[in-house]
């Protein structure tokens, strides 16, 4: 068995809060500059190469990619022979207000009801999943909600088959249009049930971007769903050319014999996620 | 990597070339502006978005007094990152633009002549834009970083409890946007699908 603190979770979540909002992961870089070289479009072309100063202007001053940093998803992956000693939820929230409080981060939650803003950016949204081993795996995703917004799900009759998923993932990204700031990553969730498919959606946005789901039949899937994003021509910031996406994520699980739930989570060109493993 | 060696050869080349023009916007200054053009803003603007706005229609709804007067201004949809210690303002890109859709027309009732964000407008608040004779702009959202360098002082105004949600006077220097909304109605997001289309551009307001 395997002991952590709790403050050293609260440690470990802040550092993520504050690097993941300054600091693009080299994935996210790579994709913006291949899309800028790519690019057709002038204005696209130019509004890439302002993405990717803006990235070395964030990264070597501290300042947020963008003023909008989220609300904080957090994926906690627990091995089953780590003892946590003290609130584990607890440690997680704390990590979060440090973090968003010490990094002059922006606070953007809110009670849903009223709107008061909680001042504090917590609570996150974190999703616990226990697996063998001694280690924990703790994912930050601050979700910026431009693109959050323009998400959905569907509860497709099997009849639509895989040309029906494709459709509407293709139709949610077209009718997004240019408010998610495209380039976007588009995350899909298919099969499970109506909450397991979201959460698929939400989770393969953690993947390295651009890697291929490993079963083929998947990964033609998104090769099939970028394309034809890409050749609909709306481009980055909606300005035209053949970047609309960087990546099409499809993560899947088996359905009920009468289902076939897809569910869409857009992510922006902001791209901020980290990991660490403790 | 090392970013660095991906640097544009100018950090600032973005903003050359650019049609100035001046905000609050002066007399004629809006209809030398076409869908599509790529403009830098120089001079004052307000700030607000979704609490902005409806706190703002709540004080028409009330008849009560705004805390500014909108005639002529550009109000540009943002909500910054709080600045650190000796910076004007932390990241501070667009918002969308959509989620102000409900308040617009009741603004552009009172002489606001310009907006600022990203994404696409709803047809009332093109045709009331077409009506008050207002332009909507755009810039790069998700670019707050570098947006931040184009504003030199940022002062607040009113609703300070709202948190990003205040309502802030920011003074802009070559601040980049494009037209997406004219004085004719047109708009850039469409006459790009009709482009791609290869179809015949017309209005549709």
């Amino acid at each position: 068995m395997k002991t952590l603190q709790s403050k050293e979770i609260t440690a470990a979540v802040r550092e993520l809060a504050m690097s993941a909002s300054c600091d693009l992961e080299p994935d996210i870089l790579d994709k913006l500059l291949g899309a800028r070289d790519r690019e057709v479009s002038g204005l696209a072309k130019n509004a890439l190469d302002m993405l990717v100063t803006n990235a070395n202007i964030a990264s070597r001053e501290q300042i947020p990619v963008c003023q909008d940093t989220g609300i904080g998803v957090v994926f906690v992956t627990i091995g089953q022979e780590v003892m946590v000693k003290g609130n584990l939820e607890e440690a997680i929230q704390e990590g979060i207000r440090t973090g968003y409080a010490d990094g002059f981060l922006r606070k953007s939650v809110c009670d849903p009801v009223t709107r008061k803003n909680t001042g504090t950016n917590v609570p996150a949204v974190v999703h616990y999943e226990i697996i063998p081993g001694d280690k924990i795996r703790i994912g930050f995703l601050p979700k910026g909600c431009g693109s959050e917004n323009m998400s959905g799900l569907i509860m497709l009759p099997p009849s639509a088959g895989i040309p029906g998923v494709e459709d509407y993932v293709v139709q949610k990204v077209k009718d997004a249009g240019s408010n998610p700031c495209p380039p976007v990553l588009v995350g899909v969730g298919l099969g499970g049930t109506f909450e397991k498919a979201a959460l698929l959606a939400k989770k393969s946005l953690m993947r390295p971007l651009g890697t291929p789901n490993p079963d083929v039949k998947v990964s033609e899937i998104e090769q099939r769903i970028l394309k034809r994003i890409n050749q609909a021509g709306q481009g980055v910031m909606g300005w035209g050319g053949v970047n609309t996406a960087l990546a099409v994520h499809m993560e899947t699980y088996p359905t009920h014999i009468a289902s076939l739930p897809v569910a869409v989570n857009i992510q922006c060109h902001a791209h901020r996620h980290k990991e660490i493993v403790l | 990597m090392d970013i660095e060696k991906h640097k544009p050869e100018s950090e600032r080349g973005f903003f050359e070339n650019l049609k100035p023009v001046a905000v609050p916007f002066e007399a004629g200054a809006l209809e030398i502006l076409q869908a599509g053009d790529l403009i830098s803003l120089t001079g004052s603007l307000y700030t607000g978005r979704d609490q902005t706005h409806r706190r703002l229609v709540a004080l028409l709804d009330e008849g009560r007094e705004l805390p500014i007067d909108l005639k002529g201004q550009l109000l540009y949809y943002v909500g910054p990152s709080p600045a650190k210690p000796g910076q004007v303002i932390g990241a501070a890109g667009p918002t969308t633009s959509y989620r102000m859709d409900a308040y617009t027309p009741r603004l552009l009732e009172l002489g606001l002549k310009g907006t600022l964000g990203k994404g696409s407008r709803s047809m009332p608040v093109r045709e009331a834009m077409k009506k008050h004779g207002a332009v909507y702009l755009a810039t790069v959202g998700g670019a707050g970083a570098l947006l931040s360098k184009s504003i030199v002082k940022s002062d607040l105004v009113a609703f300070e409890d709202a948190g990003p949600e205040a309502l802030f006077r920011f003074e802009v220097v070559n601040f980049p946007a494009v037209v997406i909304n004219d004085l004719a109605g047109n708009d850039y997001y469409e006459m790009v699908t009709a482009e791609k289309l290869g179809i015949k551009y017309e209005t549709t307001v």
